[in-house]
């Protein structure tokens, strides 16, 4: 336990002092994006991997937070700050009305029907274009140049958001969590409203997620319905990153942020151009194969199997000496 | 103590109860009898509000329960094993039983309940930080009847708590259920093993396609010819 505490320590210290000894702001943006992956998948693993209630419309919180701050300066002229205070709450409100119909179904199906609300949410957003500006988007001014603001900014709310899950993973909700998601039926015998529990969970979730959003939109300065409310690259990878990290694990998420983020960047730019252009097209099928290969072989991903690929390397290495 | 007056319960369009009535006298032993699909589980179920019935009502101590939800039967003093252990695989034994007791009053006596748990079970103290999920088939059972006395039960429901069980832990199952009830808990225990929980019960009911079709004390119902030949093959 200390150990690991001084490991997460020298973690952060080694983060917070990093764009200050690297001066370039491609990566600064790297890594603000995976901060803001760190938030949106231990949120979904709040939901998903502690509570057992796997969400595949996380991209409905995001979106929410997102266009509440974007409307925010469209519709009322205010600064999109405000959003990062209100984003998290309109979220919320909105996760109500979501584990309202959704949580009338368990398993499988909750999780077809949150698939179905984030479908419906990006319909919404595209259509209703007095209040969204639907397929046009919506465009800001980012209010600094610099990257740092929102590095530091961004570190700020993933730190707070892992260490507001670990909180509450050690009260008795974590304990609620996990027996609801272990056995439904003998939880809801022992005494827990389950349902009021499922649903705490699930507004934890979209507070970060929707705070996350409204970040996104203060610091990309521009979003449309099909990115901020995407079923691929929202609710997707969010799933990706839980999974890929390790599904309830505190860090699992954060270090399958830094594994898809990397990976999709890799792609993306066609290994930082070294390779031709059309592997960038690929980054989809790497994804897929990913997932195959985490499931057969690290089913608890990297975090949660980390003693099984800590054996092997140790192994490797007896062999040599 | 509870009475069960008329119940109708339905699976969806199927009914499954037919006018189910029966009561239970404090600090009885009272058994479900009846083979596969005959109700006894779809009994304890609504018993626990897990389904509530169309028509009929239950009254525990001369309060209705059919229409509480689930969540707080337990702190009417009910308390159902249910059939299959349903342990936490991935809690330890410990945290098991401490989830047994989240009422208030059970809360409030958990150190003294979860060491009476244990001199009743010494197995489990050993293995308290073992997870429930790696106990052999007896551990589980013993961690669901001692997770069910976490919650300090006026009235024990259990469901086949000899599912699945060796001959010589079946004994011990219904040793301990005799146990349970003579330190002052009522009891209901659904079950097949008939020779058996005749010879220890107060009363019985006789379940058939969702109907009670005979009822009786342990001795009369072991007499009886209808029993003899649907339960026992003589």
């Amino acid at each position: 336990m200390k150990k690991g505490n001084l490991t997460v320590g020298i973690f952060a210290l080694l983060l917070l002092l990093f764009p200050l000894v690297v001066r370039s702001s491609y990566y600064q943006h790297l890594l603000i994006i995976i901060f803001i992956w760190v938030i949106i998948g231990s949120s979904w693993n709040l939901l998903a991997g502690y509570a057992g209630q796997v969400s595949f419309g996380h991209a409905i919180f995001f979106g929410v937070g997102a266009y509440t701050a974007g409307i925010l300066v469209t519709k009322l002229g205010v600064s999109a700050w405000w959003g990062m205070l209100l984003g998290g709450f309109i979220a919320m409100a909105v996760a109500l009305f979501v584990g309202w119909v959704c949580f009338r179904l368990r398993g499988p199906y909750f999780a077809l029907a949150t698939l179905a609300g984030g479908e419906i949410f990006r319909l919404i957003a595209i259509n209703w274009e007095s209040l969204t500006e639907g397929m046009v988007g919506i465009l800001i001014i980012p209010t600094f140049k610099s990257k740092l603001p929102y590095y530091y900014l961004s570190f700020g709310l993933a730190a707070a958001c892992i260490l507001a899950i670990h909180l509450i993973m050690r009260s008795k909700w974590g304990y609620y969590f996990v027996s609801i998601r272990e056995d439904q039926d003998a939880a809801e015998s022992m005494g827990i409203n389950t349902n009021r529990y499922k649903n705490i969970a699930l507004l934890v979730s979209a507070f970060f997620t929707g705070l996350a959003g409204a970040f996104y939109m203060n610091y990309m300065g521009f979003i449309d319905p099909d990115v901020v409310f995407s079923l691929h690259y929202i609710s997707i990878m969010a799933i990706l990153v839980g999974i890929v990290g390790g599904v309830a694990t505190i860090m699992g998420p954060a270090v399958g942020a830094v594994v898809m983020v990397g990976l999709q960047e890799t792609f993306r730019s066609s290994f930082f151009g070294l390779a031709p252009q059309w592997v960038s097209e690929g980054h989809a099928i790497v994804f897929g194969l990913l997932v195959i290969f985490v499931i057969m072989f690290m089913a608890n991903g990297i975090v949660g199997d980390w003693n099984k690929i800590s054996r092997l390397f140790w192994r490797r290495k007896a062999v040599r000496t | 103590m509870l009475k069960v007056k008329g119940i109708d319960v339905f699976y969806g369009d199927l009914q499954v109860l037919w006018e189910v009535s029966f009561h239970i006298r404090e600090g009885e032993i009272v058994v479900l009898l009846g083979a596969n699909g005959a109700g006894k589980s779809t009994t304890i179920r609504t018993i626990s509000s897990m389904l509530s019935p169309a028509r009929g009502s239950i009254e525990f101590e001369g309060r209705r329960i059919d229409h509480l939800p689930p969540h707080l039967i337990i702190n009417e003093g009910i308390v159902h094993v249910p059939e299959g252990r349903r342990l936490f695989p991935e809690m330890t034994v410990e945290e098991n039983l401490i989830m047994g007791s989240l009422a208030p009053e059970a809360k409030f006596k958990r150190a003294e309940t979860l060491e009476y748990v244990y001199g009743l079970f010494p197995r489990l103290k050993e293995r308290r930080k073992q997870l429930a999920g790696t106990l052999s088939g007896g551990e589980q059972q013993m961690a669901a009847i001692g997770r069910g006395l976490m919650s300090l039960p006026k009235l024990m429901m259990f469901d086949e708590p000899s599912l699945g069980l060796a001959p010589i832990l079946v004994q011990d199952v219904f040793h301990l259920v005799k146990e349970i009830n003579d330190s002052g808990v009522t009891i209901l225990l659904s079950e097949q093993n008939v020779i058996q929980t005749l010879g220890m019960c107060d009363r019985a009911y006789v379940l058939e396609n969702g109907r009670i079709v005979l009822e009786g004390t342990g001795e009369e119902l072991l007499n009886n010819d209808q029993v003899k030949e649907a339960f026992l093959g003589i």
